[in-house]
């Protein structure tokens, strides 16, 4: 059986049909986190501290226990010890010890018969704190006198610090990266223009629509349940299980419909603690379902930045030498993205001598959790502003002096590997092509270009596929559906197979269904479980060849599968008619049993992606507000499986870079609470912010997947922040390196310049 | 706190409930009326996933009490569809993959329905701008603006 799928034209991959789940989205049927409930269910509420810092001395939860309803509270003392590294981590977010570490830190919850009894029972549980210093800015926490988060936490293999930040105090510092390749200090001596900046970005949240939800079961032997909005329910269940000290495989969790995730919902919050209160409610159902402030106080946000980057440029706009500091704050937690935000920052181009060095910092802020692309686009903003002001300089088309630096197939990359096929000089010529790069601009205008980069991730994949009765198959993965997997994986098992898109059903499936699957993260979900279902398609291809040969007594070798059926191989294989795959089908009870296809693996073959955007703005020199006019996104997808599912994660990106550079942050009063914790206060783009926004899918294929796909989910949000910064730019003439760029902040650049 | 009995249409049936005075139209339908084709995405009417109609009128069911809708006609996604015939909007969004997650879309279907009963010809700024109440994450909006011109178009005979 020979298969050759690269470079063929294809019946179905790249078509665009309808989603299999679109009927129940648009009618209101679709099952999300909180649309799930059971028998005997109880609402549980989590009573969550007010300060940013504060050793909690007391709770008294006897007022709430009193209320008729009130069924169980636990608090921290009803979770196991001796928990270590990242399982203490999770745990000790999921409900505070002796000390509450940041607003909205989960202190007691509290489970009842009804939402609103719950949450009257919260507020009768009383909490007696003594307020400890806090501090919350990244560069604060690393300055002398800046309280200790986690006493004893910090990183002593950090060097003293001399030359860069003599002043910075360690013990805030949890980790310390540095690498790098050739002679920096000679890269910057052959460059004809040295350029050296500070940037700063503000922690923005993932802002999916749907809060956390889920309704967890427990009993005392430790055998639960769950169903819970997840990126990935295993994630979900290897955590629940080290938090609550019991074993993974006695925890069944089933994904629901997610509401979007961007990255937040690879992690755990409250879900513990909805498997706590009812293994002490005696085996109740609890569900919990987040407010809006509850998820941006204490769920995932982003780490916020500050960096300082420096490059060396000849005039003709090659690249001699760059180094970049990157400081990060992922809450008062280890595990900042700051090792990714490295390795992408200066991926894009060959450089001869590069120097990477980043600290990982606490601050009295919620635990970071991944967000698109995790660390790259802040990387992106120092990396690509600066780029651009040397362009500038230099005078450079800014286009034209990436090109000159674009890695290639074969480059050694900044951060170590080799690159194979990519697309970034396809994106690049892409871009100067369309006619938004050549659209003309009026007063207070300016045009922004950038380039962005994110990794594709494999990752545990386990993926089985039946054949039906009928000749249909049906397809079991374990990466929720966030944006259209079931289509593009649908494509790809029908393409595969030689029947019709409607023939095939693609299942989300629980935890006891499959081998363990990582989360619908990293851009993988139709890379990896794409890739794996297509070689379950394969198995069962030919074990259904093996069929027709037993049945025509030939050797399964002498068959193929052609356009759905099995059919000799050649003329000296025997004249046999087609046999499709609804006869064999049929008759597979009487022929050998079910028919299946099964793969599991870490998927190699994986590849990356990069994008180019051109934005064009309108800044209004009067009130320095920002109006984007034109949007285009260039982005190398390999080959797009379902091309609409793939612009929206173009768009859908962008748009959310566009927030990130315009609007979004996380506002904390001197108090150390968040200001800003609502949608009205936490605005994101809405769609009168926002013009259309092109896009050019590019197709370089992957050759380590058989339809060639690359992840495509992340990329997208890496070249907004610097491209919308590189157009204020080009409108105004002033330079912004702090983000978000509020019409304030750019209506005191301008004024600032005009006082010069 | 003691319920208060409350009745009321909903996609063009009697439907009856009791309701505590705090709990909102939203936490009724989909507590006690089993209709969660409505979402809570910020329960203080930022976010517009929980759009229904109320006597005609686009509204927040997050933002109206449950015990206000008495004697009161209510519309939400679950009555959009004619039996098994989908609105035209609810088909353009599939054929346009104007949906991603699709936590929104409940609500940004009733609120473009609403609009489209407003206007059947708005140029697209206005569908834009009527549907800034409605916060999508997923999309960047463009396939939800090209979905409600497409149905709009296709409405009035245009298409």
């Amino acid at each position: 059986m020979n298969m050759r799928v690269i470079d063929t034209k294809f019946r179905l991959v790249g078509t665009r049909p309808n989603r299999p789940d679109g009927l129940d989205k648009v009618t209101g049927r679709a099952r999300y986190g909180a649309d799930f409930s059971l028998p005997g269910m109880l609402w549980g509420a989590v009573v969550r501290s007010p300060h940013a810092h504060a050793r909690i001395l007391k709770i008294d939860a006897s007022e709430a226990l009193a209320l008729d309803g009130v069924k169980a509270v636990v608090t921290r003392a009803d979770f196991p010890t001796g928990l270590t590294g990242e399982d203490w981590n999770l745990q000790e977010n999921t409900m505070a010890g002796d000390v509450a570490l940041y607003d909205g830190h989960a202190v007691a919850a509290v489970a009842a018969a009804s939402a609103l009894l719950a949450q009257d029972a919260a507020r009768r549980i009383k909490v007696e704190y003594e307020v400890l210093p806090h501090v919350i800015d990244v560069d604060d926490a690393i300055k002398p006198g800046a309280p200790a988060i986690r006493p004893g936490s910090g990183d002593h293999s950090v060097p003293p610090q001399e030359g860069v930040h003599p002043d910075m105090v360690r013990h805030n510092v949890v980790r310390n990266i540095e690498f790098g390749h050739g002679d920096v200090e000679e890269g910057f001596a052959q460059a004809d223009l040295v350029m050296e900046r500070t940037y700063k970005t503000e922690a923005t949240h993932q802002g999916y629509i749907e809060p956390h939800a889920c309704v967890g079961q427990m009993g005392e032997d430790g055998k639960g349940e769950m169903w819970v909005c997840t990126q990935g329910q295993w994630f979900i269940r290897r955590m629940c299980a080290a938090v609550l000290g019991t074993d993974a495989a006695q925890l069944r969790v089933t994904p629901s419909e997610i509401g979007g995730g961007f990255g937040g919902k690879t992690t755990i919050f409250m879900e513990p603690l909805a498997l706590a209160l009812s293994r002490k409610a005696g085996g109740r159902p609890v569900k919990i379902v987040m407010s809006r402030s509850e998820v941006l106080r204490a769920t995932g946000p982003t780490a916020s930045a500050s960096m300082d980057v420096k490059i060396g440029m000849k005039k003709d706009g090659a690249m001699t030498a760059a180094r970049a500091e990157f400081r990060m704050q992922g809450g008062a937690f280890p595990g900042a993205p700051v090792d990714l935000a490295l390795y992408c920052a200066f991926a894009a181009y060959k450089i001869p001598a590069v120097e990477h060095v980043g600290y990982d910092v606490l601050a009295n802020r919620p635990k970071c959790a991944a967000y698109r692309a995790p660390g790259a686009p802040m990387g992106a903003f120092a990396v690509e502003s600066l780029i651009d002001d040397m362009c500038r300089e230099l005078g450079l088309d800014p286009i034209e002096a990436r090109l000159k630096n674009a890695v290639r197939e074969g480059d050694k990359s900044s951060y170590g590997p080799t690159f194979g096929k990519i697309g970034l000089v396809e994106t690049l010529e892409a871009v100067r092509k369309h006619p938004n790069y050549s659209a003309p601009l009026g007063p207070n205008q300016g045009r922004g270009v950038a380039t962005g980069y994110w990794f594709n991730h494999g990752g545990e994949t386990s993926v089985s596929l039946a054949i039906s009765e009928d000749g249909t198959a049906q397809v079991s993965i374990g990466t929720p559906d966030i944006g259209g997997t079931r289509s593009s994986i649908g494509l790809m098992v029908a393409e595969t197979l030689g029947i019709p898109y409607e023939n095939v059903r693609v299942n989300v499936v629980e935890t006891g269904a499959l081998g363990v699957n990582e989360p619908t993260h990293g851009s993988r979900a139709t890379f990896a479980s794409g890739k794996a279902a297509v070689i379950a398609a394969q198995q069962a291809i030919g074990e259904m060849c093996k069929r027709a040969a037993g049945e025509w007594g030939i050797d399964p070798e002498a068959v193929e599968w052609y356009d759905g059926a099995a059919r000799p191989a050649g003329s000296n294989a025997g004249k046999f008619p087609p046999m499709t795959i609804v006869e064999i089908a049929r008759k597979m009870g009487s022929t050998g049993g079910p028919i299946s296809g099964h793969h599991e693996s870490v998927p190699d073959g994986v590849g990356n992606s990069f994008g180019t955007h051109v934005v064009d703005v309108e800044v209004d020199p009067e009130t320095g507000r920002t109006t984007v006019l034109r949007y285009l996104v260039a982005q190398d997808a390999g080959r797009a499986i379902h091309p609409s599912y793939v612009e929206g994660q173009f768009q859908g990106g962008a748009a959310q870079g566009i927030g990130w550079a315009l609007n979004e942050e996380y506002v904390y009063g001197s108090d150390g609470r968040l200001q800003n914790s609502v949608f009205l206060d936490y605005r994101v783009p809405v769609a009168s912010d926002l013009p259309p926004i092109d896009t050019i899918i590019v197709e370089v294929p992957n050759p380590g997947h058989p339809y060639g796909v690359r992840g495509v989910g992340e990329t997208g949000i890496t070249p907004p922040l610097p491209a919308i910064a590189n157009a204020i730019a080009a409108a105004t003439g002033v330079r912004l390196r702090h983000l978000p760029m509020t019409p304030p902040k750019v209506l005191a650049a301008i004024k600032a310049r005009a006082d010069g | 706190m003691s319920k208060i009995h409350v009745t009321t249409i909903i996609n063009g049936d009697m439907a009856e409930f009791l309701a505590d005075p705090r709990e909102t139209l939203l936490d009724c339908l989909r507590d006690h009326l089993g209709r969660t084709g409505s979402k809570e995405g910020c329960g203080t009417g930022d976010c517009g996933a929980c759009s229904v109609t109320l006597d005609g009128v686009l509204v927040c069911s997050c933002l109206v009490l449950g015990v206000e809708v008495e004697g009161h006609r209510i519309e939400t996604i679950e009555g959009m569809a004619n039996g098994s015939e989908l609105h035209p909007l609810q088909r353009k969004f599939i054929e346009h993959a104007a949906l991603q997650c699709g936590f929104c879309t409940p609500g940004i279907l009733v609120a473009a329905k609403a609009l489209l009963e407003r206007n059947p010809d708005p140029a697209e700024e206005e569908v834009r701008y009527w549907l800034a109440g409605n916060l999508c994450r997923c999309t960047g909006y463009t396939k939800i603006v090209d979905a409600v011109m497409d149905a709009a178009a296709e409405m009035r005979g245009a298409a």
